[in-house]
């Protein structure tokens, strides 16, 4: 017998089960069709100003910093001025988001644009998020051929570009809009939900910013 | 690793008495609890969160072989290899195969206490492929040749002056003369030094919070970003999980996750949660073109049905060892295996065997803070006294302790004896303590008075205070018990 079905066999046997009991079948089938919501948090179901500035709130709390700009033409303006706030090179990392690729970066004046997967090297990173939860100020970013997932973790900054329509109040509402963009039971490769810019406490226990990845998530907010 | 649970007496004592580690430790005393505190007040529905989580897993546990089932159909469409280990010794050798046709010479590892469970690094080590920690905690202990004392905070045994100096030891190329006297200088010096480590790897070793049956996917949860580079940079993904990670939804890994991080550091969301789902796709710029999974048994399925079953919920928050006395006081090594703390107590003599760990279950006050704070609501108390009921059945502790438990037992089913025997031992103990209130030596009493003085009983016995109270109109309870005897 596989090492499968030796498994799969002690586990039956230890439930009780017998391999074809219908009633349990069906009672995961409808789990795994239907995905039952459970509790979501009061805070996660605010609307509108409410929810946009909620997210921002625990963003921050989460030590990310957040700008709010009202249009897609302001992003490459509030990069430059992110760089230039920080004595950063004028250089950043992107994919090819088509979001990202219809702003106007030739307006600023300069900065050179890296494409592809990001290189141990690059400074600045920039994405733009699928989605964002409000309840926990976190994004949420996927990989694809536009979208290398080494610009979240590589560079020492990362820039995240998040529409406010995107943002959700709670985790469950960007998983129904995965679900939605995807297909039911299908992910992307790399679905990554950023809170904050990477930390460690190992060394006691005194809490710093900037361990392995992005030692700063700054955050654009559009509209 | 070696099992050092049977020292488990000899080891605490040289816990108590290590300076360096009763400093460290206060580091734990303090800094989790106030943070969990915090994170929980700030969410009413946390205790609702609670419940739910707890049924969710009860729910994947009572159909789990079908949850796997869907799980690994799932991952294999979407290109991953699913393995099956049934034991520690299996699940290293399909890595080992993984990592010998990947033609690997160094692997690079997120922080994953199964990897420990199954002694992975010093496996890899001796087939000649070298294992990289890239934790900051992990491989602060990989070169001092340690391990965890912490399921989430390996490295809490140290201070910082002995991670400088193994900072110094090991990277010697560095210079001498730079400042390392803060823990952000040392941060900075592991992340350059990793930094190399993860392109130079040809395998990535992840645990995995999660597994989603809905989806295939595979769910680590971290701070630090080096778990998302490990399974980023190199050629090949090998997560290892042990079976009871299952969730059956997205929704449900949701539900789990609110609870996880206030309970773990108080934080409201880990900084980063990753979905993996498969290898690298068509036209996708980065990512590992091979994806594997093995999936664990080592134990848990003799765990379902039993009376243990409930220890699976466990989700390696730390909680419980964060709130445990018994922690406090000796850290996480003293258990003398991967599992320290309550949780360890429990699931210790499970994968290994109660002859070898009896002394863990008994390592508690029962003081119930592990339960209280338990996020998936594990009765971690009534654990240990099942595994102290079965080390009696067996008969593995000590004569002296199983014979006067017997002698207690044959007193406590006879209560009128038993009345009678302690209205006699009272008032002579009270007498032979002088008014003192306590003693400082008492024969057959070493074990206590060695370390602090016994507390004298009262005159007369419980049962009789109650029953002069009760007399008397007066609510004895009200006033509780005095002279417990």
């Amino acid at each position: 017998m596989s090492a499968r079905d030796t498994i799969l066999q002690r586990v039956r046997t230890a439930l009780g089960a017998a391999g074809g009991d219908a009633a349990r079948s069906r009672a995961v089938a409808a789990r795994l069709a239907e995905a039952p919501a459970g509790i979501v948090p009061a805070r996660g179901r605010l609307d509108g100003k409410a929810r946009t500035d909620l997210f921002v709130e625990m963003a921050e709390k989460a030590a990310a910093t957040v700008q709010r700009v009202r249009k897609p033409d302001s992003v490459p303006r509030a990069v430059a001025a992110y760089l230039r706030g920080r004595n950063l090179p004028a250089a950043v990392r992107m994919g090819d988001d088509p979001r990202l690729a219809a702003m106007p970066w030739d307006k600023v004046r300069a900065l050179e644009i890296g494409r592809g997967a990001a290189d141990p090297d690059d400074e600045v990173g920039v994405s733009h998020a699928y989605a964002g939860i409000a309840e926990t100020g976190t994004v949420m970013v996927h990989s694809g051929a536009d979208n290398p997932t080494g610009i979240n973790f590589l560079p020492e900054h990362h820039i995240v570009v998040v529409d406010a329509a995107d943002i959700e109040g709670d985790m469950e509402a960007v998983i129904a809009r995965v679900r939605a963009g995807f297909g039911k039971g299908t992910m992307p490769r790399s679905l990554n939900l950023i809170t904050g810019p990477s930390r460690s406490g190992d060394i006691e226990q005194t809490l710093l910013l900037g361990a392995h990845g992005p030692r700063a998530v700054h955050l654009i907010v559009i509209g | 690793m070696d099992i050092r649970s049977p020292a488990f007496k000899q080891s605490a004592r040289a816990a108590l008495s290590d300076a360096q580690l009763q400093r460290a430790l206060g580091n734990v005393r303090t800094g989790f609890i106030d943070k969990r505190r915090q994170a929980v007040d700030a969410l009413p529905e946390f205790d609702a969160l609670r419940d739910s989580a707890k049924a969710i897993k009860d729910h994947t546990l009572a159909h789990l072989d079908l949850y796997l089932e869907a799980y690994e159909a799932k991952a294999t469409e979407a290109g991953g290899h699913v393995h099956w280990a049934e034991t520690a010794e299996d699940a290293r050798r399909i890595v080992l195969d993984i990592c010998r046709a990947a033609g690997a010479r160094t692997v690079t590892k997120g922080k994953s206490m199964i990897t420990e469970e199954i002694d992975l690094n010093a496996f890899l080590e001796a087939e000649g492929i070298r294992p990289v920690e890239t934790d900051l905690g992990e491989y602060i202990i990989q070169l001092r040749n340690e391990h965890p004392s912490h399921i989430i905070a390996p490295a809490v045994h140290l201070n910082k002056d002995q991670v400088e100096s193994d900072f110094r030891r090991v990277h010697d190329h560095l210079p001498a003369a730079r400042d390392l006297s803060e823990p952000a200088a040392l941060l900075g010096e592991a992340r350059r030094v990793l930094r190399s480590q993860y392109f130079a790897a040809d395998v990535g070793i992840t645990g995995a919070n999660f597994l989603v049956a809905e989806t295939g996917t595979s769910i680590i949860v971290t701070n630090e970003g080096n778990g998302d580079l490990t399974q980023l940079l190199p050629r090949v993904h090998v997560v290892v999980a042990s079976i009871e990670k299952l969730v059956p939804t997205l929704e449900d890994a949701s539900q789990i996750l609110r609870v996880l991080a206030r309970s773990a550091t108080g934080q409201d969301m880990s900084v980063y949660t990753t979905f993996s789902t498969g290898p690298r796709r068509p036209g996708d710029p980065d990512g590992p073109e091979e994806y594997h999974v093995v999936l664990l048994d080592n134990g848990r399925s003799s765990m379902l049905g039993s009376e243990f079953q409930d220890m699976l919920r466990c989700i390696r928050c730390g909680a419980c060892m964060n709130h445990c006395p018994v922690y406090h006081a000796v850290g996480g090594h003293a258990y003398g295996w991967v599992y320290p703390g309550p949780m360890g107590a429990v699931l210790t003599p499970s994968l290994i065997g109660v002859d070898k760990s009896g002394h863990l279950p008994n390592a508690s006050t029962f003081c119930g803070r592990c339960e209280a704070v338990c996020p998936m609501r594990i009765p971690l108390p009534k654990m240990m006294r099942h595994w102290r009921e079965r080390e009696f059945e067996r008969g593995l502790n000590p004569a002296a302790q199983r014979y006067g438990l017997g002698l207690w037992a044959f007193f406590a089913r006879r209560p009128r004896l038993y009345r009678f025997a302690t209205s006699l031992a009272v008032p002579a103990l009270a007498a032979m303590a002088r008014g003192r209130g306590a003693f400082r030596r008492l024969p057959l009493a070493g074990g206590w008075t060695r370390h602090r003085d016994l507390p004298a009983p009262e005159s007369r016995t419980f049962m009789q205070q109650w029953r002069d109270r009760s007399a008397g109109g007066e609510t004895a309870a009200a006033r509780g018990p005095e002279g417990l005897a």
